[in-house]
C-alpha cells in the first residue's frame, strides 16, 4: 500500500485542515466555488423571509402566525384570515377551477328532466360519479356499498324488482319521502297446516313443483277470506306497487333467503317462516326530504336507477 | 499553499475569451442560427386541426395533451416521454462514445446562449483587450455605460428566451396578448420570470461555472470515454518544445534544428477557450469540445504556412500513432440499443389505436338474481376517443351464448365527440343454472364510424355464483 501514492499525495497543492491524524492522515480543505457559497446564503435569508410572511415556530400553545394573510370565499361570505393551507384548499374545494366545473354539470342535471338525462351518456357519467359518493355516504350503511342490501332487512337496489316502482319518479319519491314496509304476522290466525299450505302455494307461483293438493288448497286460503293475502299482494301475485308488497311470482326474493336455503323442506321452511312472522318494523326507509338537497335527491334518483335497471 | 490563510471560497478567475473565425465557428454559428430559428419561431406556427388548438407544438398541461403537428399526445400515452428520454440518453452515451462532447460544444442550451451573450458583449465592449481593461477600470463613465448596455441587452435576450418558453405552453398569440394586459395566468409570469432570471444568471454570469460544477456530465465522461473517442486534443509530439518565433528559429527546419516543436507559444488556443483552460495539458475535465482552439491554432498554423492540425479532433490511440477504432463494442452496444429504443417508440406511435376501452366488473354486488330467474353482471366500460373527428363505436359481446346486452336505453352504438372520454354502465342478462361459477367472455368494441377498422376486445368474466 506504501508505493501506491497519488498524484495528489506527492505534491500537497490542496490545503488541509492542519491535523494530522496516525501521523499522516491529513483531511483536504477544499474551498467551495464562491457561486454554491453565496446560494447558501440565500437561502439562510430565504428562510429568514419565509419565517415573517409565513406561518412558522411553535410560541407556547400557538404559532407565529406570519403577516401573510389570505381572502378566501367560503359559503359566499369572504373574509380574510391568517394565511394557512387549510383555508386555501377549503377555498379551491368551494371556488377552484374543478369545483366551478363540478358545480356547472350540477346545474345542468338539475335542471333536465329524467328523458334528457337518460339520453346523454355525459350526464349519466356524471350522475353515476356524483350519485355514488351521496350513496357511499348515506345510502350504502343499509343498502351496502353496491346496492345490493341484506336479505329481510334492506331491498337489494341492484336487481329489477322494485317494491314502491322503479320509474324514476317512484324512486324520487321513494327518496324524499321515505317508505315504511309492513305485513302482518300469520301465526296465530293461520294453524300450522295452513301455513304449510299457503307456503306451497307462494311457491308454485315462482314456478317451484309441489303437491297439487296441498298447493290448491293453500290457493283457496291465498285468495279466499282466511289468509285474504290477495288483498295485498294481489290475486296474481304480483305485488301491489302503492302498498309495497312483494311480487310473489317473480324468482327475486326479499325477505327470506329462498335460493339460498339447500333443499326442498329448507325452502318450504323459510317461507313459512315468512309468512307465520310477517314483516315488523324492519323495513324502514327514511326520508331524505330536508337532509338531502333536491338536486343530490336527483342525482341519488339516477344512480339507483341504474344500479340494477330501472323501470 | 497549506499554511496560507483558510478562503472560504474558490473565487473565479474571470474569463474574457477572444473571439476567432474558422471551420468549427462557422458550424457552429450554423448550428446557433438552426437551434435559435426553430426554438424562437416554432410556438408562431399555425396548423389546422378539425379541433383542439391551431398550434404546430403545444404543450397543452389543463388539457393534458401534447400537440406535435399531426401527432395529439394524450395523458396515457406519456410513456412515449420515456421512450424518447431513453432515445435522448442513449444517443448521449452513443455519440460521446464515438465523437466526445458534441452535445456539450454544439447543442447544449447552455453553450448556445453563452455565445450568444459573449457577442453582446464583443460588440459593446470590443475585443478581449478591451474587455480586460474594462474590468480592471474603476467605475467611471465609460464603464457604467458599458456594463449598463450589456446587461440591458443580456436582459432582452434572457427575456425574450423565457417569454418564448412559456409560449409552448398555450396558444401564442392569445398567452402573449394576455401576458402584455396583465391578465395571463400566474404560471406564466412566474414561469417567465424564472427563466429570464436563469438565463441571466447561467449565459451571462455563471457560465463555465455551469458546465464544471452543476452539470454532471463533466464528472461521468470519463466513463464513456476510451481511447478511441474523439477528443479535442493538442499534439505534444509536434508541438513540444514550445518557443517563441524568434530570429534564427523561424522556419520549421530551423526549430527542428534547435529541439524546437510547432508550437510558437502564442496562447492563442488559451485565449479563445471559453473554460478558461489550456489544451495543451492534454484532456481536462473541464473542455467542452467545442473546437475553437483548433480554428485558433489553424489560423496560426494558416499565417505561418505550416499544415493545420496542431490541435486537432484526434483520439488517444492517433495520438499514440495507432489506429483510432470507430467499431468497437461500445459502439455496436449503444447503437444496438439505440436502434431498438428508436424502433419501439416509432412503431408504438406508428400503431398507436384510435381509441381505447377498458372493461371493468362491477363487484359489488358481483351479480344480481333477476325476476325472470336469470342473472345479471354490471361492468363499467370507459370509452377514450384520441382522434380528431367524431366518431361512433358498436358494442357487443362474444362467447357468452344467450347474453342479453342491457345499455339502459342507450342505443349499442356510442357516439363520441372527438377526444371525448365516456364510462358507460353496461349489465349483461343471462339464463341461470350454467355450469361452473363463471364464464369467460369478451367484450367487442367494434368501430361503425371513424375510429379506425380494428375491433377492440377486452376480456370479461360472467359470475354465476359466488
Amino acid at each position: 500500500m506504501s508505493d501506491t501514492k497519488t498524484e495528489q499525495n506527492t505534491q500537497p497543492a490542496v490545503q488541509t485542515t492542519g491535523h494530522a491524524w496516525d501521523g499522516d492522515l491529513q483531511e483536504f480543505n477544499n474551498p467551495l466555488p464562491r457561486w454554491w457559497l453565496w446560494s447558501f446564503y440565500a437561502t439562510v435569508v430565504f428562510a429568514v423571509v419565509y419565517w415573517i410572511v409565513y406561518p412558522s415556530w411553535p410560541v407556547g400553545g400557538t404559532w407565529l402566525k406570519g403577516v401573510a394573510s389570505a381572502t378566501v370565499t367560503v359559503d359566499d361570505q369572504q373574509k380574510t384570515v391568517d394565511w394557512n393551507t387549510r383555508s386555501m384548499l377549503l377555498e379551491d374545494l368551494q371556488s377552484g377551477p374543478e369545483a366551478v366545473r363540478q358545480r356547472k354539470y350540477l346545474e345542468q342535471v338539475a335542471a333536465a328532466d329524467f328523458a334528457q338525462i337518460q339520453k346523454d351518456p355525459q350526464m349519466l357519467a356524471f350522475a353515476r360519479s356524483a350519485g355514488k359518493q351521496l350513496f357511499s355516504d348515506n345510502c350504502a350503511a343499509c343498502h351496502g356499498a353496491g346496492g345490493q342490501g341484506v336479505i329481510g332487512l334492506f331491498p337489494n337496489l341492484a336487481d329489477d324488482d322494485w317494491l314502491w316502482g322503479g320509474t324514476y319518479q317512484d324512486i324520487q319519491y321513494t327518496l324524499t319521502h321515505g317508505r315504511k314496509g309492513y305485513m302482518p304476522a300469520f301465526k296465530t290466525v293461520l294453524s300450522a297446516q295452513q301455513l304449510d299450505e299457503v307456503a306451497r302455494y307462494v311457491l308454485t307461483l315462482s314456478g317451484e313443483a309441489q303437491p297439487s293438493d296441498a298447493s290448491e288448497r293453500g290457493k283457496a286460503i291465498f285468495q279466499g277470506n282466511v289468509g285474504g293475502c290477495f288483498m295485498c299482494h294481489g290475486t296474481d301475485g304480483k305485488g301491489i306497487k302503492s302498498m309495497g308488497s312483494a311480487n310473489l311470482s317473480d324468482k327475486v326474493w326479499t325477505i327470506v333467503d329462498e335460493p339460498g336455503a339447500g333443499d326442498e323442506q329448507a325452502k318450504l321452511g323459510v317461507v313459512k317462516t315468512a309468512i307465520a312472522n310477517g314483516v315488523w318494523d324492519s323495513r324502514n326507509m327514511p326520508a331524505w326530504l330536508g337532509r338531502l338537497s333536491d338536486a343530490d335527491i336527483k342525482l341519488l334518483t339516477v344512480y339507483v336507477h341504474q344500479l340494477g335497471g330501472g323501470q | 499553499m497549506s499554511s496560507a490563510e483558510p478562503q472560504l471560497y474558490q473565487q473565479r478567475i474571470p474569463i474574457h475569451p477572444r473571439s476567432v473565425q474558422g471551420r468549427f465557428r462557422k458550424l457552429k454559428y450554423a448550428v446557433l442560427a438552426l437551434a435559435y430559428g426553430v426554438y424562437f419561431l416554432l410556438p408562431w406556427l399555425r396548423w389546422q386541426r378539425p379541433v383542439g388548438v391551431h398550434q404546430a407544438v403545444l404543450f397543452d398541461i389543463p388539457g393534458r395533451r401534447f400537440y406535435l403537428f399531426d401527432l395529439v399526445v394524450q395523458a396515457q400515452d406519456i410513456f412515449w416521454l420515456a421512450g424518447l428520454l431513453m432515445i435522448a440518453a442513449l444517443l448521449l452515451f452513443f455519440v460521446t462514445g464515438i465523437a466526445g462532447r458534441v452535445w456539450c460544444g454544439y447543442f447544449c442550451f447552455q453553450t448556445l446562449w453563452t455565445d450568444v451573450f459573449m457577442l453582446i458583449e464583443h460588440a459593446i465592449q470590443g475585443e478581449r483587450p478591451a474587455r480586460l481593461r474594462l474590468a480592471k477600470q474603476p467605475w467611471d463613465g465609460e464603464k457604467i455605460r458599458k456594463m449598463a448596455a450589456t446587461w440591458a441587452a443580456w436582459f432582452a435576450v434572457s427575456l425574450l428566451t423565457a417569454l418564448t418558453f412559456t409560449l409552448y405552453w398555450a396558444d401564442a398569440p392569445t398567452l402573449l396578448g394576455e401576458m402584455f394586459a396583465g391578465s395571463a395566468p400566474f404560471a406564466a409570469y412566474a414561469t417567465t420570470l424564472l427563466l429570464t432570471c436563469t438565463t441571466f444568471v447561467m449565459a451571462g454570469l455563471a457560465r463555465e461555472q455551469v458546465c464544471t460544477y452543476m452539470c454532471p456530465y463533466a464528472r461521468f465522461q470519463s466513463a464513456m470515454f476510451d481511447s478511441d473517442t474523439l477528443i479535442v486534443a493538442y499534439d505534444a509530439r509536434r508541438g513540444e518544445g514550445r518557443a517563441k518565433i524568434a530570429t534564427g528559429d523561424r522556419t520549421r527546419e530551423e526549430r527542428r534544428a534547435q529541439g524546437h516543436g510547432d508550437c510558437i507559444d502564442c496562447g492563442y488556443c488559451v485565449q479563445v477557450c471559453p473554460v478558461g483552460i489550456d489544451i495543451r495539458k492534454g484532456l481536462q475535465m473541464q473542455c467542452i469540445s467545442c473546437a475553437l482552439c483548433i480554428d485558433a491554432c489553424d489560423t496560426i498554423m494558416d499565417k505561418l504556412g505550416w499544415p493545420r492540425g496542431l490541435i486537432r479532433y484526434t483520439s488517444d490511440q492517433a495520438l499514440a500513432g495507432r489506429k483510432t477504432r470507430l467499431l468497437k463494442p461500445k459502439t455496436f452496444g449503444y447503437g444496438a440499443a439505440l436502434a431498438a429504443a428508436i424502433g419501439l417508440l416509432a412503431w408504438s406511435v406508428g400503431t398507436r389505436a384510435s381509441f381505447d376501452a377498458t372493461v371493468e366488473q362491477v363487484r359489488q354486488p358481483l351479480f344480481v338474481q333477476l325476476s325472470d330467474g336469470r342473472l345479471q353482471n354490471s361492468y363499467e366500460i370507459k370509452l377514450n376517443a384520441k382522434t380528431m373527428a367524431p366518431g361512433r363505436l358498436r358494442i357487443g359481446v362474444e362467447g357468452l351464448p344467450g347474453a342479453e346486452l342491457d345499455l339502459q336505453g342507450l342505443s349499442d352504438t356510442v357516439a363520441l365527440a372527438p377526444e371525448q372520454r365516456l364510462r358507460l354502465l353496461v349489465k349483461l342478462k343471462a339464463p341461470a343454472g350454467a355450469e361452473g361459477k363463471r364464464r369467460d367472455f369478451d367484450f367487442v368494441i367494434t368501430p361503425v364510424e371513424g375510429l379506425g377498422e380494428a375491433p377492440v376486445r377486452r376480456p370479461a368474466a360472467f359470475y354465476f355464483k359466488e
